[in-house]
């Protein structure tokens, strides 16, 4: 019996619909939780859809790759929804042109301040080049973060993983910290989240504030831009 | 719909590109969401199968990354090596950027001068 379930999975592995499958219903049961537990920051449907995986991936002994075979279709989305960040980035053309110079000053302020105390502390504990480099882009939405490691010689796998964590670590602690600093104003809330911890974050604003989440969009849309045209060259003139 | 979805495949292959050709570090979705931004600034009125198709790609955004998130699978050697300075830059620095950020845009962004003057920004679209 237990032989005759290991030659199907061993089949059914192979194809491309089994990782595509898993990972919606992953995604779906994780999406569920979140709901039942009222929508707790803890219970972030990225995460337990995540964690189910990696658990089936280990039970079953499938490798990553066989796996991606699958998911590569979730997965290609992200470049096309990188593109349509355009159209929200665009409802907020009248935003952006009334208060234009505090906008751009304070997205190259966040993206600057992530990304070097990122690089300085990990660099400070001891941490590897290659892993400072798949830390450095962590605050920009994962296709992006993946293409600048990429350049910079990081491991965009890495990157991938520490860019989810850190919308996840934003998202659920974030909030939090900007209470405890007194922060009332939801466009300067909303704006924060997005710099710092891309489109987890901002899903995360929508959810608690309609204004917060669109100065969170705007500010994921100019950080992605901001920290793809500045870490890269700023990299390559330090590190050389 | 499906014009909707071809303009903006049409957007990041040329992003691609150009960021092939020019070999630029910009990955080539971010020159296609630069490119789709001017065209929308420059059209003005965008058509509704065109925002409705964004917004449907941008529902399940967080969906998207599962995948990625997974790979951790393939990092466990790295992450174990490295996990304090990784655990440290992930929690530290994330906060400081939020609340710095957050601080500074508090004090700069200028007051509304009617209290609902950012929401209606917002239900305009």
């Amino acid at each position: 019996m237990e032989t005759d379930i290991t030659q199907l999975w061993v089949y059914l592995s192979a194809k491309p619909l089994t990782g595509l499958t898993i990972t919606l219903v992953a995604y779906a049961v994780g999406f569920w939780l979140y709901q039942k537990s009222d929508r707790n920051p803890l219970c972030n449907p990225v995460v337990i859809a995540i964690a189910l995986i990696a658990m089936l991936l280990k039970v079953t002994g499938t490798p990553y790759a066989t796996y991606f075979e699958g998911a590569q279709f979730v997965h290609f989305l992200l470049g096309p929804a990188t593109v349509a960040l355009a159209v929200p980035l665009f409802r907020q053309t009248e935003t952006l042109k009334r208060a234009m110079p505090v906008i751009i000053f304070g997205v190259l302020f966040g993206s600057l301040i992530a990304s070097a105390s990122t690089v300085l502390l990990a660099w400070g504990l001891g941490a590897s080049p290659e892993t400072l480099a798949s830390l450095a882009p962590k605050s920009v939405t994962t296709p992006v973060a993946m293409g600048i490691a990429e350049n910079i010689g990081g491991v965009p796998a890495l990157t991938a993983v520490c860019v989810i964590a850190t919308g996840i670590v934003g998202a659920t602690l974030g909030p939090m910290v900007m209470n405890i600093a007194r922060i009332k104003d939801w466009r300067a809330r909303g704006f924060a989240m997005g710099v710092g911890s891309h489109g987890i974050g901002t899903a995360r604003a929508f959810q608690v504030n309609e204004t917060a989440g669109a100065f969170s969009g705007l500010a994921m849309g100019l950080n992605t831009l901001a920290t793809a045209l500045t870490i890269p060259f700023l990299w390559h003139w330090i590190f050389g | 719909m499906i014009a909707a979805f071809a303009l903006i495949l049409v957007c990041q292959l040329f992003g691609e590109v150009v960021s092939e050709l020019f070999d630029l570090p910009v990955p080539g979705p971010v020159i296609g969401l630069v490119l789709l931004f001017f065209g929308l600034l420059i059209k003005r009125k965008p058509p509704k199968v065109l925002t409705d198709a964004a917004d449907n790609l941008l529902i399940h955004f967080s969906l998207l990354f599962v995948p990625a998130g997974v790979g951790v699978v393939t990092q466990m050697d790295r992450l174990k090596g490295d996990w304090l300075p990784i655990a440290a830059a992930l929690i530290i620095s994330t906060l400081l950027a939020i609340v710095l950020t957050a601080m500074l845009m508090s004090k700069l962004l200028p007051k509304p001068t009617e209290p609902s003057a950012a929401d209606t920004a917002k239900d305009a679209s």
